[in-house]
């Protein structure tokens, strides 16, 4: 599938990609850091815009569409969450690269 | 216990095939591990390979390579809020056999590459993780893949910018958010032909345009695209530490999309179909922030080492990760020699990296994250460019100023100073 570049919204990108699901998902909040205020500043800067805020005001993490890319790790820091690259063969698979 | 291989290299992007084939064509047994579904599958760039450091290294891969575009046009565009300045560099000296650098696509380079280090006689197993490092006492033995146990006189890591693995090793601590930037990239198709036509080219001729300033919103950062045979690959690089603190807030999938927007990007991939998405990090911190490279019975090669540059606007690392590679490998062929792969015996390859063109480059671009971290380069100069030349082009209803006025009037004593006292210093590290 293709699409008009111009005209194209994150989800349309995302779903250009292949991912290949796994068992369980790779990236997680440490427990007693969800209220953590780095995490909102994470929001802004995750290329797939996985990081976002709840009606409570708490920053949930979505799991479609990681591009495994680091950033949230490098942003957070490992006091605020676990992660680890997903099991081998699946999540992103680049066609091009 | 009997080793069963000579390496086990982690990770079989260009740094950790470039060990593997320089092994195997030396006749020692390696063995790659990539996560990913085939090598290049998990790998990202923006997409400009140096040949001349990197060519004599691995000789017969060349001619058929999957390069996609020889660049012969520098260009570089200076964008304010409203306005841009592009430059374009060409030489028909350069613009011949052997070229300099090509464009390249990293699902295809690797792949192939790939194959060549198996032809060698490489092993490479795919779609498997390494998950831990095995010790005996303080020495490296070999990794844990599945579960299962595998062994080796040295463990090559080569797992790239985030770098788990030398993290187990002891080699490095968790990446800060100064020292790393996040490059977005879509792959947008475009015909050939009108490849050619944007950019001014005939065929297996491309260009690299660079774009700075309102496009990161005044941060550190900057604008790429490349063109490709049918295809060109635009994108994003912004400092991690800088985008978290940008107020107002705006996400970088965002920012993607308004560099699209622009005037001077729309025209060159109006009409082109975006077929994939990608994001990597890159390590940006420079010669200070390089991670041990080796040590017992353990090397660290390519971006896990934090060996990728940011020289000016250009992000090198390929050339870099490959030349590791192809060094450590030879450090493993020397230590062989005397069967000696602790600390000691592995130095070997930190000296052979600081001989060649990879730590000389480093010392050579040392203060340049630092003078990168000026945010006048993204705001201030884009801005004054734009504005004095627009002085300089528009036609007012009543008399026009001469050009030497218009000039005087933007270049006023003020900035002078602003550039000598805040700017020159660090410029010049560029
Ligand atoms: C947007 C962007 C633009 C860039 N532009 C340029 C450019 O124009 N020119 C340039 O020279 N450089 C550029 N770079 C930098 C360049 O891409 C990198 O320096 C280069 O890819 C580093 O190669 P590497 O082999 O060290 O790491 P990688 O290519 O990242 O390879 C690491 C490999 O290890 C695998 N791996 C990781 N962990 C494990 C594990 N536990 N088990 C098994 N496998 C594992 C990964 O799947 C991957 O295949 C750019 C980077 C980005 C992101
Ligand atoms: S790894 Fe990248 S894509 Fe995945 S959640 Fe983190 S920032 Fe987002």
């Amino acid at each position: 599938m293709s699409v008009e570049s111009t005209a194209l919204g994150l989800a349309a990108k995302l779903g250009l990609n292949v991912f290949k699901e796994g068992e369980s998902f790779h990236i997680r909040i440490n427990p007693g850091q969800e209220g953590n205020a780095l995490l909102k500043k994470v929001i802004s800067v995750c290329p797939s815009a996985l990081y976002t805020i709840n009606d409570n005001g708490e920053v949930n993490l979505c799991e479609d569409g990681c591009l495994e890319c680091g950033t949230c790790r490098i942003a957070l820091g490992i006091e605020v969450i676990d992660w680890q690259y997903p099991e081998g063969g699946t999540g992103v698979q680049y066609r091009f690269g | 216990m009997e080793e069963s291989f000579d390496a086990i290299i982690v990770g079989g992007g260009l740094s950790g095939l470039a060990a593997a084939y320089t092994l195997a064509a030396a006749g020692k047994s390696a063995l790659v591990i990539e996560r990913g579904d085939y090598c290049g599958a998990k790998n990202v760039t923006g997409g400009r390979m140096y040949l001349p450091p990197i060519r004599g290294l691995f000789p017969e891969i060349w001619d058929k390579a999957p390069l996609e575009r020889a660049i012969v046009h520098e260009e570089l565009c200076m964008i304010s809020a409203t306005g841009s300045m592009l430059m374009r560099y060409s030489n028909e000296a350069v613009a011949k056999e052997p070229y300099e650098s090509y464009t390249v696509l990293r699902a295809n380079f690797d792949r192939f590459f790939a194959k060549r280090a198996e032809r060698k006689g490489a092993q490479i197993i795919t779609k498997a993780k390494v998950e831990n490092l095995c010790f005996e006492g303080d020495r490296i033995k070999g990794v844990v893949v599945g579960g299962e146990k595998l062994y080796a006189n040295v463990v090559i890591i080569c797992d790239g910018a985030l770098s788990l693995i030398a993290e187990k090793a002891g080699l490095r601590k968790p990446g800060n958010k100064k020292d790393f930037a996040v490059g977005i990239k879509e792959l947008i198709e475009l015909d050939e032909e009108r490849v050619n036509e944007r950019f001014n080219v005939v065929d297996g001729q491309g260009a690299a345009r660079l774009f700075m300033g309102d496009i990161t919103r005044g941060k550190f950062g900057g604008g790429f695209i490349y063109a490709n045979k049918g295809s060109v690959s635009l994108g994003l690089v912004l400092g991690i530490a800088d985008l978290m603190d940008l107020e107002p807030a705006v996400a970088a999938p965002d920012l993607l999309d308004a560099f699209k927007k622009r005037s001077e990007v729309a025209s060159i991939i109006k009409g082109g179909q975006t077929v994939e998405y990608s994001a990597h990090v890159i390590p940006e911190g420079g010669y200070k922030k390089l991670s041990a490279f080796s040590g017992n019975g353990v090397l660290v090669c390519g971006d896990a080492a934090g060996l990728a540059l940011n020289a000016g606007i250009t992000v090198r690392g390929m050339e870099y990760a490959m030349a590791s590679g192809y060094y450590a490998a030879q450090a493993v062929i020397k230590a062989a020699e005397s069967n000696f792969f602790t600390a000691e015996g592995l130095k070997c390859y930190d000296r052979m990296l600081d001989e060649s063109f990879i730590i000389k480059d480093h010392l050579t671009y040392k203060g340049t994250p630092h003078a990168l971290e000026n945010h006048r380069l993204y705001t201030y100069y884009p801005e004054f460019v734009t504005n004095l030349l627009g002085n300089l082009y528009s036609m007012p209803e009543g008399p026009k100023q001469r050009a030497v006025q218009s000039v005087k009037k933007a270049v006023t004593p003020g900035v002078i100073w602003n550039i000598l006292r805040k700017d020159l210093g660090g410029l010049s590290k560029l």
